[in-house]
């Protein structure tokens, strides 16, 4: 079985989001980078333990982003994978970097490509769904459980208000989130295997981008917390009531 | 022509849906056009109730390959059926099902796409969304650059109307629909709960709550206001209450008209899921909690004491409304 991992590579979740160039640009002064969060401890992890179970599994890591991301990627290979590759290019959008995993998928063709549900920085959670369609797979969304029998798996995923469970032969793209693994942390042995694990470099296909970011915001500040008295309840349900019209 | 993809689950349209409708509907006055809406399957109720929303046809694609749910199969159906009628926009909501078609649609019609927009986009230059960025802590305005434009709106981020006194066309589209690859085996609902995503109202618990013992008294605020319930990251992860009611920034993002948190000290990540509420109250034993410079009102006070109490001040505030 051969897997794919897109990874990701993100500001740290306790990172202070702040902007420069008048909002035009993310300030990544000071930030640290991580994987991202659903891609390494849901994806990554789910993909180890296959190859856990059947050792003849391949785990292929891909990245689209510049040599800044290698440290990323090396941290990924630490914790497991065969090899790794990052496509040599920077993007925001979601359809150009989406379009380079498919190429690399369409060449590879791969069993499973799993992606996390989303990126903690630009919140797209589109990657998945536009991979499987341009490599015409099937789509499974907010995966949280995910098992393996033969060519077939069988994929809980979040649906409102409860899940589904869903059987599906391969090959197909999966975006995990909480429940299809547990977060692990790469041991030395890992990180020492990691520094002479194959990372090929490729330049990227032709492809469009269809969205571009204009500016950055941050949300305006609260004017400030009103505080109620514990004996007085009942104030904090008249100013729900009459003032936030909440309740 | 705008064209809102109307969501259904257990043949009701879902509350998100009719928010992408209202949405829709704005945004094509916006832009001088005509709103419709696309409908796969079948709904209990009558589809052209719609027109109350002010959308004028909805295009009803209707075959068994349908009933059950195949993201691949959909993205196919309703890339084909926007481009049979001629959309210039398609609007989703960006919940379970938004989640799990819009981007392959975007694929296919190489359709510009914005995920999570919480207002109207900007159209006197250009084709400009603001969306929710960094889990929460920030705003992206991204312009959308192709001639046909995808955008699913946030949960929670639009009050639908409706009320007009009109009703829609339903009109049949022949599309051929494809055999899907999927077998759904299960479903499993939690019965009874109010999703979390499209609750007016949450409910929130923290370890300041001690232990999953302790919940009664939040599940009794809870059920008094109509409220989902929600927690912190590391009740979740201590098991005390299911994963999926984890709220921050690698769990749920909610955007709720009221939000209660109870005995969560704030951490960033906690803030980032809940900061687009429109009112959130705190309660906290400790009053340095960074929760309270993020709320609009606060109480510094056991929540063993203050919960109850506020429970039978609402219920004797709904008593003499």
């Amino acid at each position: 079985m051969k897997i794919l991992v897109c990874i990701s590579k993100t500001p740290d979740t306790t990172a202070k989001i702040a902007f420069a160039n008048g909002g035009k640009k993310f300030e990544e002064a000071g930030v640290q980078w991580i994987i991202n969060p659903y891609d390494e401890w849901y994806s990554l992890v789910r993909a180890i333990e296959l190859k856990e179970k059947d050792p003849a599994t391949i785990i292929h890591l891909v990245t689209v982003g510049g040599a800044d991301a290698e440290p990323i990627i090396r941290k990924a290979l630490a914790l497991g994978g065969d090899e790794a590759i990052r496509i040599n290019t920077d993007s925001s959008d979601s359809y150009y970097i989406a379009a380079q995993i498919a190429e690399v998928a369409n060449t590879e063709k791969y069993d499973l490509v799993f992606t996390g549900k989303e990126t903690i920085d630009y919140n797209g959670a589109s990657i998945g769904g536009m991979i499987a369609a341009l490599i015409d797979a099937p789509y499974m969304s907010l995966a949280t459980s995910f098992l393996m029998e033969g060519s077939t798996a069988t994929i809980t995923r979040e649906i409102e208000g409860g899940e589904e469970v869903v059987t599906v032969n391969t090959p197909v793209v999966v975006s995990c989130q909480k429940g299809v693994a547990e977060q692990r942390i790469p041991n030395m042995r890992g990180i020492m295997a990691a520094r002479t694990k194959p990372l090929k470099v490729l330049e990227p296909a032709a492809a469009d981008s269809l969205t571009s970011i204009e500016s950055f915001e941050l949300p305006a500040p609260k004017a400030g917390v009103k505080l109620v008295s514990p004996d007085n309840v009942e104030e904090l349900v008249r100013l729900l009531h009459d003032e936030a019209k909440a309740i | 022509m705008v064209l809102v993809y109307i969501d259904h689950q257990d043949n009701q349209i879902k509350k998100s849906s009719l928010e992408a409708v209202t949405y829709g509907v704005a945004l094509a006055k916006q832009l001088g056009t005509e709103a419709h809406g696309l409908l796969l399957g079948t709904v209990n109720d009558d589809p052209s109730a719609l027109g109350a929303y002010e959308l004028k046809n909805i295009y009803q694609i209707n075959d068994a390959a349908l009933s059950s749910f195949d993201a691949q199969v959909f993205v196919k159906t309703i890339a084909a059926a926007a481009t049979k009628v001629g959309a210039t926009t398609l609007v989703f909501s960006h919940n379970q099902t938004g989640k799990a078609v819009c981007a392959g649609v975007s694929a296919l019609l190489k359709a510009g796409l914005v995920t999570g927009a919480i207002e109207l986009p900007k159209t006197d230059a250009g084709f400009v969304v603001k969306k929710s960025v960094f889990s929460g802590k920030a705003f992206a305005n991204v312009s959308i650059q192709t001639a046909i434009k995808i955008i699913s709106l946030s949960p929670n981020s639009f009050r639908t109307t409706g009320g007009a006194a009109t009703m829609a066309s339903i009109i049949p589209l022949d599309i051929p629909v494809s055999a899907g690859h999927v077998k759904i085996t299960a479903v499993n609902k939690t019965s009874g709960e109010i999703s979390l995503t499209e609750a007016d109202i949450v409910v929130s618990g923290g370890r300041g709550l001690k232990g999953p013992e302790n919940w009664g008294i939040l599940l009794d605020l809870a059920k008094e206001l109509g409220a989902a319930t929600a927690c912190s990251r590391p009740v979740g992860d201590a098991h005390w209450r299911p994963h999926h009611e984890h709220v921050g920034q690698t769990g749920v993002q909610v955007a709720p008209n009221l939000y209660i948190a109870i005995g969560i000290s704030g951490a960033i990540q906690h803030l980032a899921g809940v900061n687009r509420s429109k009112t959130i109250v705190v309660i906290n034993k400790d009053p340095e909690a960074p929760f309270f410079k993020a709320a609009d009102y606060g109480i510094v006070g056991d929540a063993f004491e203050v919960l109850p109490k506020l429970t039978d001040a609402i219920k004797k505030m709904k008593a003499s409304a």
